[in-house]
């Protein structure tokens, strides 16, 4: 069974096709990085995964189910700046958003959410933040912040829009920490991710996209230098890493 | 002027009637107002409050006689057409939202001064009263249409209260809030037709033209002192509430000044004290905060 399984996806605005015919499946229990240059429709395709834009076509199974909110399987770390930080609220109340889908209607949180939420912020090290309001946090912790409350939702398929940028490098390593356990608990992490650089170090599973699917596999078999330059065209130049680095 | 003011709240059942129903309202339009405010939908408030006039016109042209409950019930049907049109004309056209707002507030708004010059030129007409909804007349309600206020407000004050969590996370962050199974759509409906249904019921005491003012100045002013939603909320009703007091007790008292003007100007004086004085990001603690970093400055360089 696999964790995500897509099948026939169109996306378009404005009648200009942004996603096409993309089929691919995600292996449970992996670290998936998709890599793609801009406009590849990274997020565009996460979005329509989970149903926030609309498909042209496609059918979205997770865990050999279609995909609905409902069955509360699959956690979502948005873009960080989707949201508007001046938003009257704290760190702790951010992350306990994620547990109102479990809470259920009308109802406030209970303490046993409230010790989860903080139980997510010490593991990311946020406990000293848990009532600072989330304008004063610092790029780096309202990454976490995000972060934190997608694990409160205790998902088994996640997927995170750019987790990794504009964050300094300890909460890079946080971030990394934290995907790791979660594949050690035998959920599936799906990151869209831009340093091609660390893709090898941090990643098992890589899906190259460019529009549609150009691969998709072990990261060491996906992530070559002759399938990255049909990923990226003439503006892999940029990126160009040391060959024995590519091939990992 | 105090001893009328104690007079008149002590001894008028009116009176007590009238200021219930304002301080319901002002709750009302504080709490519904903080979430519009957020969700960057105060100016829709204001083109909804417009696009009533025609409404209570067409209501009154029909029905030929001043029932508030029919009355509202157009406006009510125009408020909710306005906020359609609105969503229609940025979702299908290059028009910008501004530009739309601006436009639909406008044309229903002069389509109902038209209607109602004409209603104002028959003799009935001209005592019906309807000019009051112009800038609002607190004094000017029957016993009836206070029970009909106070009841559509204090409803709007629950299920704001119970639905506080869910338009929360709406507000702050939908994607999230659609993958944790929330209804987006109803959500989204049903908060357009509480925030249309305040407007509504507030158009009598505070007039068409000021009751966006009602809905905006409690909410800006509630978020200098707070940093937390369920507090700006409180705050943002209180700060309501007492507007509505003490404009209708003002205009019930020294009769013929309009409602609506006077409680925007207490809102208002609620504003400026909040905005110099408030516990977040304030005037004084700009200033404050800007003498503290200067003095550090001067230390360190010494």
């Amino acid at each position: 069974m696999h964790a995500l399984e897509v099948k026939d996806l169109q996306v378009a605005y404005d009648k200009k096709a942004v996603l096409e015919h993309v089929n691919l499946t995600i292996p449970k229990g992996s670290l998936t990085a998709i890599v793609g240059p801009n406009g590849a429709g990274k997020s565009t395709l996460m979005k329509a995964i989970l149903g926030m834009l609309k498909r042209s076509s496609g059918h979205i199974s997770v865990l050999g189910k279609p995909y609905s909110p409902k069955n509360r399987n699959v956690g979502y770390v948005p873009q960080r700046g989707s949201v508007d930080w001046d938003f009257p609220t704290n760190s702790l109340d951010v992350i306990l958003m994620g547990r109102y889908a479990h809470i259920g209607w009308f109802k406030r949180p209970s303490k046993q959410d409230v010790t989860l939420a903080k139980e997510a912020l010490q593991k990311l090290g946020m406990e000293a933040y848990a009532n600072r309001q989330i304008r004063q946090l610092s790029g780096g912790q309202q990454q976490r912040v995000f972060l934190a409350r997608a694990l409160v939702q205790d998902a088994d398929v996640y997927l995170m829009d750019e987790p990794f940028v504009g964050v300094d490098a300890k909460t890079e390593n946080a971030i990394i920490d934290l995907l790791r356990e979660l594949q050690q608990k035998g959920k599936t992490v799906i990151v869209v991710h831009h340093d091609l650089q660390t893709v090898p170090e941090y990643f098992d599973h890589t899906l190259l996209l460019n529009r549609t699917v150009i691969a998709n596999g072990p990261t060491e078999l996906v992530f070559t230098k002759d399938l990255l330059q049909k990923t990226y065209g003439g503006a892999l130049a940029f990126f160009t890493a040391p060959d024995d680095r590519i091939s990992g | 002027m105090i001893q009328d003011l104690v007079d008149s709240l002590l001894y008028q059942p009116n009176t007590q009637w009238v200021v219930l129903s304002t301080m319901l309202l002002g709750i009302a339009s504080g709490v519904l107002g903080c979430f519009a405010l957020l969700k960057k939908q105060s100016l829709i408030g204001d083109a909804v409050a417009h696009a009533a006039l025609p409404g209570i016109c067409i209501a009154y042209l029909l029905t030929g006689e001043k029932q508030l409950l029919v009355l509202l019930l157009g406006a009510t049907a125009t408020g909710l057409l306005a906020t359609y049109l609105i969503q229609l004309i940025t979702a299908t056209t290059r028009i910008k939202k501004d530009a739309a707002i601006c436009m639909v507030l406008s044309v229903f708004f002069g389509t109902g001064i038209v209607l109602l010059s004409r209603i104002t030129q028959q003799a009935e007409g001209n005592k019906s009263g309807l000019d009051h909804f112009i800038f609002g007349q607190a004094a000017a309600m029957t016993r009836h249409d206070v029970y009909t206020m106070a009841g559509v407000a204090a409803g709007l004050i629950f299920i704001s209260c119970l639905l506080f969590k869910e338009w929360k996370l709406l507000i702050f962050d939908t994607d999230f809030a659609r993958n944790s199974g929330l209804p987006i759509g109803l959500l989204e409906t049903l908060f357009s037709t509480l925030l249309v249904m305040t407007v509504v019921i507030g158009i009598q005491a505070v007039g068409v033209i000021l009751m966006a003012a009602l809905l905006i100045i409690p909410a800006i002013s509630a978020r200098f002192w707070t940093d937390r939603l369920g507090w700006m909320v409180v705050i943002s009703g209180a700060i309501g509430a007492a507007s509505g007091v003490a404009g209708a007790l003002i205009s019930t008292i020294r009769t013929g000044l309009a409602t609506g003007p006077l409680i925007v100007v207490t809102a208002a004086s609620f504003f400026a004290v909040s905005f110099i004085f408030g516990r977040k990001r304030s005037l004084v603690q700009k200033l404050t905060a800007h003498r503290i970093h200067t003095e550090r400055v001067k230390e360190e360089s010494v």
